[in-house]
């Protein structure tokens, strides 16, 4: 063991590896921020149009579902990353490719451009939002019909019932799932090291390449998942005990 | 490129293609079994009222669950060769790639694995145990005999969707240059420059794999809801 081998200057960065560490802890953040908002965002739409009683959204919803749950996450990224600007006309596709990378010198001695950043943003979020319309459609589905049906009766419109009733119950009711998603989103941003973004697992991987410390290099880089996968459960928790309504979902609040 | 595409390189690397899937395949089937396997003797371990099967096994999942796939790839294709080697006194080329990641992807599975069987053994009322006992069956006869079938059938569906999720993972193996059938047609793609045109049949062949599965797990999921 050497643990001493962060605190050596790395080859790049003007940092220390440990530097190297941090950089890699911050993309991985970034990428997972980012997709997290466009996850749910596109989620929650794609979740809520299954719902409806209107045949064309529930269609879009399940064709986009199946689309994006059926092709592995690594094979999306390739799409992305390497198919669409193929793909795209053409002036488009060369202004993702060279321009976009030239737009902004990324900081935190990233070492890739933001071309692979956004293709590894856009990939994440897409792909998790299918997982999120699930669980946010099968989180409606739970609440009693009479509930939907009150509302309609009482001279609700279809969208007043969703955005009075029906959403807020089942916003309360997907956050452990929704919380578990985030952190398959932060787990699944490992996969962008395929596309060169050199976040906290590529980091791990590259400082075991210059210095043969592969051990310690995994262990940082283990440590620093568990502990943000901690934060983030207990985070969580506490957001989901705070907005618990009394008398539903009694296992969140402990009473 | 061009914008032109030229789908005959598929064709032209079909035998290419054809043993990554297998590979894939093969992956995919020493991992569910092995995977399904460990993760039944991990999750009676968790379940124990011996601490020290218990906490250990607890640890395992709990630590596995929470990194990345790819990091617990690198973790164990970084250990196994160093582990067999400490046993045999071979070193560097004792395990191959393939042996790594098979490793990795049985250990990373059965922790996955584990936790589904073990709400499918949770699911099974204590009463049943407690008879199977009564009769004078030891914990062997009675977790093969009364509890586990009982469980393996609830959480049927759930294993299976769990299958899907676990073939489509196979595909992470590349990033420790395993060929497999996302391998495959990326070096195709290196050697023709025509990666859009492969990148795009990986993508419809897998799509049509776990798409086809997944409809098959639904059927077969409405035909046990009605048997019970």
């Amino acid at each position: 063991m050497d643990w001493k081998v962060f605190l050596e200057m790395a080859p790049s960065g003007g940092m220390t590896y440990l530097g190297w560490l941090g950089s890699g802890v911050v993309w991985t953040l970034t990428v997972s921020s980012f997709a997290w908002i466009i996850a749910s965002l596109v989620g929650g739409f794609v979740g809520v149009a299954r719902t409806t009683p209107v045949p064309w959204l529930r269609a879009i919803g399940t064709v986009y579902v199946e689309i994006f749950r059926n092709v592995p996450l690594l094979v999306q990224m390739f799409l992305w990353y390497f198919v669409m600007p193929e793909v795209l006309p053409k002036a488009l596709g060369d202004w993702l490719k060279q321009d976009l990378p030239n737009a902004l010198t990324l900081p935190f001695a990233a070492q890739f451009s933001l071309w692979e950043l956004t293709a590894a943003i856009l990939c994440l979020g897409l792909y998790t939002a299918s997982r999120v319309a699930e669980q946010v459609r099968s989180g409606i589905e739970s609440l009693p019909r009479g509930q939907t049906n009150a509302g309609l009766a009482m001279g609700l419109t279809l969208p007043q019932v969703y955005r009075h009733v029906t959403l807020p119950m089942a916003f309360r009711i997907v956050i452990p799932p929704m919380t578990s998603e985030f952190l398959t989103i932060f787990k699944n941003s490992s996969t962008a090291l395929t596309i060169g973004v050199l976040e906290l697992t590529a980091q791990s991987r590259q400082i075991s390449e210059y210095t043969f410390k592969t051990f310690e290099a995994f262990t940082a880089a283990t440590l620093i998942y568990i502990v943000i996968t901690l934060t983030v459960t207990f985070a969580m928790r506490a957001l989901e005990r705070r907005v618990a309504v009394p008398g539903f979902i009694a296992q969140a609040g402990g009473h | 490129m061009g914008g032109e595409f030229d789908w005959s390189v598929i064709w032209k690397y079909r035998e290419a293609l054809w043993d990554g899937l297998a590979t894939s395949f093969k992956l995919f089937g020493i991992a569910l079994s092995g995977g399904i396997f460990f993760g039944t003797l991990l999750a009676m371990a968790r379940l124990s009222s011996l601490k020290v099967l218990s906490y250990p096994a607890a640890g395992f999942v709990n630590l596995i669950r929470s990194i990345p796939f790819i990091m617990a790839i690198f973790w164990f294709y970084f250990l196994t060769p160093m582990i067999v080697g400490k046993f045999t006194g071979q070193q560097g080329e004792a395990v191959g790639p393939f042996t790594s990641a098979i490793v990795a992807f049985i250990m990373v599975e059965s922790a996955y694995y584990s936790e589904i069987i073990r709400a499918g053994i949770q699911s099974i009322p204590r009463g049943q145990p407690w008879a199977a006992y009564a009769l004078g069956m030891n914990y062997w006869q009675s977790m093969g005999h009364v509890v586990l079938p009982q469980a393996f059938r609830n959480m049927l569906p759930v294993m299976l969707t769990q299958a899907v999720i676990l073939f489509q993972d196979t595909s992470l193996v590349y990033v420790v240059g395993l060929k497999d059938f996302l391998g495959a047609a990326s070096k195709g793609g290196q050697i023709t420059g025509r990666i859009v045109e492969l990148y795009i049949f990986v993508a419809v062949v897998f799509f049509l794999i776990c798409f086809l599965a997944s409809w098959g797990v639904k059927k077969l999921n409405a035909r046990l809801a009605v048997a019970r």
